[in-house]
């Protein structure tokens, strides 16, 4: 019976209970959240890292004025822009390229897959090097003509068939989540893109009017051989070529990984000043309920209670609270994260990917543990005011 | 068993700061022996609490010693002096003192659940506490519902479960009827008729009625 006076303490001051569970719920909810976010964005930016597999990307000089650039390159958004073809071949042939392979941009109307426009990019099978490295771990065959590859949040499945622009296409596999807007993309080889371009044009419903696909590509993505520096080769594209503006691929991704340098940081503020909030509402709330409680802590010290056994049983409290509380803000935070991912991941505008699921419970466990340990060191002080408490001096104090 | 007191002094610091010290209990000799019931009386503020806290180990004297059979008891670690007060002492502490958390039959058996679950024999006693106290049928009500008469009462069963050798009793009929205050000095007397040494801190003129001798405490010194 002494050892479930605790929970019989717990359950006596039901309102005290439940603002001390809430408060470490909400601990806990928030160090889940921030570490999860963080976790993802990293996830994500490690992801696009892994999916571009080019050092230098080349594009036409009116592309780099748009605002969505980036995003459309980096990370598969919709948008399109175009160059001449003879161009790409001389950036080619210039010295020092190890691989050079050309991609051809399409966004779809909205799809029978799709309740919103989707990126379409075309790759030059026999030249590519980032497409199809990513592409074989899920559909290890060449893409035939109408074959298409689709990203993981689109709902279509290998085997259905898709229209674009009335052209019949086959899904031939379904990519592995990246976090990025790659994630509802479709790609298929060049042929079959300049096709639906060449039927988007007869329906008028291409932004470009007077372009010939068999003439033109999107960008050319680059590796430079060892003879020459990825710089070398960048200042000699820029330098010889007025139409197209060749950017380092690690610069485009120092701006993603700068914001989420800066997300980072504003989440480890807020779990910071949550921790540290809730740290203090803890250690009041105990102080208070130790205070209200001195009278019975003295009472039982009267009975034989030793100064450890009722240290014991305010540990033993914080510990019941903190256990409750953390799997309540655990739960809590699950609920909202997980589901809700592809909704932070637009709000955040940067490629989040949730990890797997033995780290979400890694990062669950530590949420929880911190949360409880909060509370068990905000009770640590408590106790050992009780445990030092003088219980003659309490009980005459009442005389 | 004997319990004695031997020159224990009692100071406290009235302000933080300077030396306003206040000698609460000064230099005093008692021996409390078991089947004896001793009456300590005195007015407001002469030390009775105070020193009554300092034989039950409860309250370290600045000075002197409390010897049970001659061990002093401030010499244990505070986990021996607190199985000593759990298995050999029994104090029913001044006002209402009840775990509101638990029941009182709960509360009576707390002694017997700090370092253990409670036998058939401590279900037993309590039991027959409740009934000679006449609480038997509040066994299974939380301490809120009761009258202060009750709580006292459930306050002595809890003192006397363990059957203590020396039992302290510090104002136990203060805020009870005529009625309620005669039945506690019996029930008090009748313990130490059982072989216990009963010391009781009271204003209660009655309880001279009841006591083998009588105490009493002026400005912190004991007089008999």
């Amino acid at each position: 019976m002494f050892r479930s006076l605790p929970f019989k303490n717990l359950r006596g001051k039901p309102l005290r209970t439940a603002v001390l569970v809430t408060l470490t719920a909400l601990l806990a909810l928030t160090f889940l959240a921030g570490t999860l976010t963080v976790s993802s964005l990293r996830s994500g930016l490690a992801s696009l890292e892994n999916r571009l597999g080019a050092e230098i990307i080349v594009v036409p000089y009116e592309a780099t004025t748009k605002k969505s650039f980036e995003n459309i390159v980096l990370q598969g958004s919709t948008g399109y822009f175009y160059m001449d073809k003879q161009l790409a071949d001389k950036v080619c042939s210039a010295e020092g390229i190890g691989q050079c392979s050309s991609q051809f941009y399409l966004a779809s109307t909205s799809a029978g897959c799709c309740s919103i426009p989707v990126q379409i990019i075309g790759f030059d099978p026999d030249t590519d090097f980032t497409v199809q490295p990513w592409i074989r771990r899920s559909f290890d065959e060449p893409l035939g003509d109408g074959d298409i590859v689709v990203g993981n949040d689109l709902n279509a499945f290998v085997g259905d068939s898709l229209q674009f622009y009335g052209v019949e296409c086959r899904v031939a596999a379904k990519l592995d989540k990246t976090g990025t807007s790659f994630d509802t993309t479709v790609f298929a080889n060049m042929d079959t893109v300049k096709r639906m371009t060449r039927a988007s044009l007869d329906k008028g419903l291409n932004s470009f009017k007077n372009i010939d696909p068999e003439k033109v590509v999107s960008c050319i993505l680059i590796n430079t051989s060892d003879e020459r520096s990825a710089d070398e080769v960048l200042n000699d594209i820029n330098i010889h070529n007025k139409k197209v503006k060749a950017v380092r691929t690690k610069e485009m991704i120092s701006g993603v990984s700068d914001s989420l340098g800066g997300v980072s940081r504003i989440v480890g503020i807020l779990i910071a000043a949550v921790w540290l909030l809730g740290g203090v509402i803890l250690l009041l709330a105990f102080t208070m309920s130790v205070n209200e409680r001195k009278k019975e802590f003295a009472v039982l010290r009267v009975i034989g209670a030793s100064r450890g056994k009722l240290a014991r049983t305010v540990m033993a409290e914080s510990l019941a609270v903190g256990v409750l509380g953390s799997l309540i803000g655990i739960g809590l935070g699950l609920l909202i994260m997980l589901p809700f991912a592809g909704a932070i991941e637009e709000l955040l505008a940067m490629p989040y990917l949730l990890p797997d699921a033995g780290k979400i419970a890694v990062l669950a466990a530590g949420a929880a543990g911190a949360s409880i340990l909060t509370g068990v060191l905000a009770a640590a002080v408590s106790a050992y005011r009780i445990s030092r408490m003088d219980t003659g001096v309490i009980l005459r104090g009442d005389n | 068993m004997i319990l004695k007191g031997e020159g224990i002094t009692k100071e406290f610091i009235r302000e933080s700061r300077g030396s306003n010290r206040f000698t609460a209990v000064s230099d005093t000799d008692i021996i409390l022996e078991a089947g004896k019931l001793t009456v300590l009386n005195g007015r407001s503020g002469s030390g009775k609490t105070t020193l009554l806290n300092m034989l039950c180990g409860l309250l370290p004297p600045t000075r002197g010693k409390v010897l049970l059979d001659s061990e002093d008891i401030y010499s244990l670690d505070d986990k021996r002096l607190s199985m000593l007060r759990n298995q050999r002492f029994g104090i029913i502490p001044q006002g209402q003192t009840a775990i509101h958390s638990l029941t009182v039959k709960e509360n009576i058996l707390l002694p017997c659940t700090l370092y253990g679950s409670p036998d058939s024999s401590d279900e037993a006693r309590a039991k027959e506490l409740m009934e000679r106290l006449d609480i038997a049928g509040l066994s299974e009500i939380r301490p809120a519902k009761l009258s202060g008469g009750e709580l006292r009462r459930m306050s002595i069963a809890r003192a006397l479960i363990r059957r203590p050798e020396v039992i302290f009793a510090d104002e136990p009929t203060g805020d009870l009827d005529d009625e309620n205050t005669a039945a506690v000095f019996g029930f008090l007397q009748n313990a130490a008729k059982e072989g216990a040494a009963v010391l009781v801190v009271t204003h209660e003129s009655l309880a001279a009625d009841y006591a083998d001798s009588v105490l009493a405490m002026t400005a912190g010194k004991l007089k008999e």
